[in-house]
């Protein structure tokens, strides 16, 4: 509430501070802009920064540390026999204190310490809210007094403005990096704590995928198995029949429309294509779920083999019609890009049209091609909700695109839904299985970007 | 093809004296020849086919499953408001007895049990509603008409068969002769489904609605334009106007190509491990939700934002400049307004993108099953997509009807945004 108040004034602020500095740098030269180094409005901008941007950087540093401060602070107070703990009932007490302050039953009679200690967390955190509220009103007209103290005709607002601009330009293209950091060391932290756990090696190339761990020691497989290689032949497996589907029917349709359609049929298939790149893919899990996977199943039991229902043979054709648009459009562009020189040399020859386009024009944009299908295929092992709705849960280390399988994307999905603990082996895993489909993906892309890039324009 | 056909009879008719022209081994590798043309534009229209024809059966399926959700049966109910069974707030006695009363054959236990089943749990709540909106009711007789329960309504739609033995049938014979009676006395009407597009989650079908997850998929929609739009758009701009070409800027765009080709799932993680694990922000809540889908739609904002600067001609860029303009004016005053139709085309498929994500909001916990709406950014909340990989997974015959409706609004939304995108494309295309 207190926050939202904070923003509103923050922006009433910067707004008054612009037409202020404006107002006031047109005043200091009575008038006659010519004599400004700036434009006015540059120095209303100059104002509204010092009014804004500090109590911002405030309020973004008191966001990301608040929580933690508080918690600090009503742990500090808490008797010593709660608090002296090992860091998993430290966690448990810190959940236990949030639960209580925001009213979330925990189904347990609560120690009335730790009730207090709610209380006191829900009474620092207002406490908080309120000094920010009135500090951040404090530091932003503290600013904008201080900005509209130094307007002058002389002072050289633009070139501060800008560089303020630049600076917040230059972070912005930062947080790409930053989210790739992110996601390395997320995935490596948590990764690094499951391979203590379990061998690298036992998961790389074990061959037996069973992640229950047991409540008690004693239970029947109570140690969970963690061989990977089921779930990679799964992937692999379902992966094949989407390529089977999509590079054909992709490359066909692309060959189709840059080649022999005519520009009236093209306006009207490149939405097709469009629409189908656009359906969601749980819509693509659904339909693979209740209406291909049924199908197949039939139709594979009037022919008498025995499907199961849920068939990597339908998950796979569907994902497979998923990545059509994706291979078509990658390939058109390529396609297009061969220069109408080497086609016309040719018609010249006498070849047919045909002709000319598996022996000259295929050829000369295989690279291109090479790389939409590398990319396509990174794309088929990151899918995930097909494969989760569709391809099923058991772990069968097959090659039978009739047996139900599963993949690296549905293990990780299934592992970490409902409600987990977050450290024990069974929930790691998903991050050791995310680290190698990240791996495995940017590894093609890195591949299909470079191919790109060595053979691009080599017909120019 | 025609062209060389005709070459050909020329050259024939021209060389008279025998030439390999008019051989037959050369004839007969024309014709072949003219096949393989032939067969090879045929795979061609048989691909492009092939794409079109899924498409139709893709939505053609689910629309022959879906339709039908937005029409629900609801069954009359002459209730009499007794004052007494009122303050005993006990409305699941009152619709009972209206309902007994409407079906005179049922006298036993067992029969009156199953006429039970035939009304929605939710009945007595709807009744309670309407007494609790105007107590001057209280002691009259009104006509209302109640949510019948979903398998009623699966019947009434045709789904339930029955010529199917009693035993495989999800309605015995009793109850299909409760609603033949009602049926004859006009008790029982279909009307437009407004729960579905009024209420939350529910565990029962049909006062199950998609309202809760449009407002969690609107709120997280919200986060991640208001982050990934105007950061996008900076990068763009910094990347393709101002930044030098050296590694640093180099490594940017290898990252930024590469993130947009990260699986979405892994974004998932991302946020799972920083935002809820380090941060620790609230689980299932739009806010996190937004800020994945933020990071995930970044790239594609910034690569089409870049290609829409691209298409500036530099001469626009070098005239403002040759007024003085500095290059920060320059980008602000000329070149941005130029490229924003552009970078607005791009924002909208991102964003369009960033509403059919599910795998992210699985990891995060917006899976959860919450029948309230969302009310703020730390509500716990559902997605669109995501409702319907829930429904998809119910076992009951209502629920694939719903998740059919659900995708069918899903897709309205996608069609919009992204027949937006082209309007605003073909409306402010413009060559230079």
């Amino acid at each position: 509430m207190q926050l939202t108040v904070l923003l509103i004034i923050l922006a009433l602020l910067t707004v008054i501070g612009y037409q202020m500095g404006r107002s006031r740098a047109v005043a200091s030269v009575g008038g006659r802009i010519v004599e400004l180094h700036s434009v006015p409005s540059y120095h209303g901008f100059y104002v509204a920064l010092w009014a804004g941007l500090p109590a911002l950087l405030l309020f973004a540093f008191w966001g990301a540390s608040e929580g933690w401060l508080v918690m600090q602070m009503v742990l500090s107070g808490l008797p010593d026999r709660l608090v002296n703990g090992d860091a998993q009932s430290l966690g448990l007490l810190r959940a236990d204190i949030l639960n209580l302050a925001h009213g979330v039953a925990t189904g347990r009679e609560p120690d009335p310490e730790v009730v207090a200690a709610a209380e006191r967390y829900l009474r620092l955190h207002a406490l908080g809210d309120w000094s920010l509220l009135v500090i951040g009103c404090c530091v932003a007209i503290g600013g904008l007094l201080y900005a509209r103290g130094r307007i002058d005709p002389d002072l050289r607002a633009r070139n501060r403005v800008e560089r303020t601009v630049n600076i917040a330009l230059v972070i912005c293209s930062l947080v790409a990096i930053l989210t790739t950091i992110g996601i390395v060391l997320s995935l490596l932290f948590e990764a690094i704590r499951f391979f203590a756990v379990v061998n690298p090696l036992e998961f790389l190339f074990g061959t037996h995928w069973s992640p229950q761990m047991a409540m008690r020691a004693d239970q029947v497989g109570s140690s969970g198995s963690f061989g990977a290689i089921p779930l990679f032949a799964g992937t692999l497996l379902i992966t094949g029949i989407a390529m089977a589907v999509a590079v054909p029917v992709g490359l066909m349709a692309a060959i189709f429309m840059s080649e022999y359609a005519s520009p009236g049929l093209r306006t009207w298939l490149k939405p097709i294509l469009e629409v189908l790149a656009g359906i969601p893919t749980v819509v693509y899990g659904f339909f693979a779920a209740l209406t291909m996977a049924p199908f197949v199943r039939d139709v594979g039991n009037s022919l008498g083999l025995s499907v199961s229902s849920e068939s990597a043979l339908a998950a796979g054709f569907v994902m497979g019609v998923m990545i059509i648009p994706f291979v078509s459009s990658l390939s058109d562009d390529v396609i297009n890009a061969v220069p109408q020189s080497l086609r016309d040399g040719s018609y010249g020859l006498g070849a047919t049209k045909s002709e000319t386009i598996r022996l000259v024009v295929l050829p000369a944009a295989l690279p291109g091609i090479v790389a939409a299908v590398m990319l396509a295929v990174s794309r088929a092992i990151g899918e995930t909700m097909i494969v989760t709705m569709a391809a099923g849960l058991t772990a069968n280390l097959t090659a039978n695109p009739l047996d139900a399988v599963t993949t690296v994307t549905t293990q990780i999905a299934t592992l970490l839904v409902g409600d987990q603990e977050f450290d024990s082996p069974k929930t790691l895993s998903a991050f050791g299985l995310g680290l190698v489909l990240f791996v495995v993906t940017l590894t093609l892309n890195m591949v299909a970007l470079r191919v790109v890039q060595k053979y691009r324009e080599k017909y120019d | 093809m025609t062209d060389l056909v005709e070459q050909d009879t020329r050259a024939m008719s021209v060389a008279v004296t025998k030439s390999r022209y008019q051989s037959e081994e050369f004839s007969a590798r024309l014709r072949r020849r003219y096949a393989a043309e032939r067969r090879f534009r045929i795979a061609g229209m048989l691909a492009v086919g092939i794409a079109s024809l899924m498409l139709v059966v893709l939505l053609g399926s689910i629309v022959s499953k879906g339709y039908t959700a937005f029409w629900q049966a609801q069954i009359r109910l002459e209730v009499t408001l007794d004052k007494q069974q009122v303050e005993e707030r006990n409305y699941t006695a009152l619709v009972r007895q209206a309902l007994y009363a409407q079906v005179p054959a049922a006298t036993d236990r067992a029969t009156r049990r199953s006429l039970n089943d035939l009304l929605s749990s939710g009945a007595p709540y709807e009744l309670e509603a309407m007494v609790n909106a105007n107590p001057s009711l209280v002691g009259t007789t009104q006509t209302v008409w109640v949510r019948a329960d979903d398998e009623i309504d699966q019947f009434m739609k045709g789904f339930i068969r029955r010529d199917v033995p009693e035993s495989e049938r999800r309605l015995n014979d009793v109850k299909i002769a409760a609603i033949d009676a009602l049926v004859a006395n006009g008790s029982i009407r279909s009307t437009f489904n407004t729960t579905l597009f009024t209420a939350g989650d529910s565990r029962e079908p049909e006062q199950a609605g998609i309202l809760g997850a449009v407002v969690g998929s609107a709120l997280t929609l919200v986060v991640t334009m208001l982050l990934s739009v105007p950061i996008g758009i900076a990068a763009a701009v910094y990347l393709e106007e101002f930044a030098p070409k050296n590694r640093w800027t180099d490594l940017i765009e290898v990252n930024i190509n590469n993130l947009a080709a990260v699986p979405s799932i892994i974004f998932g993680l991302l946020g799972l491990a920083v935002f809820l694990g380090f941060f620790g922000l609230p689980r299932s809540a739009p806010l996190v939700g937004g800020l994945v889908m933020a990071l995930m739609t970044l790239p594609v904002i910034i690569i089409a934002s870049r290609v829409a600067l691209k298409a500036v001609p530099p001469s626009i860029r070098e005239a403002a400049l040759g007024v003085g303009a500095s290059p920060l004016q320059t980008v602000t005053h000329h070149v941005l307004p130029l490229a924003l139709p552009g970078i607005l085309t791009g924002t909208i498929i991102g964003m369009a993108r960033a509403l059919g994500e599910t795998a992210p909001l699985l990891m995060i916990g917006m899976v959860a099953f919450i029948v309230d709406i969302p009310g703020g950014l730390t509500d716990s909340a559902t997605a669109i997509p995501v409702q319907i990989y829930m429904w998809a997974d119910s076992p009951e015959r209502a629920f694939t009807e719903r998740t059919s409706a659900a995708i069918l609004i899903l897709l309205a939304f996608l069609i919009l945004m992204n027949g937006l995108a082209v309007f605003l494309r073909k409306k402010f295309e413009r060559r230079w």
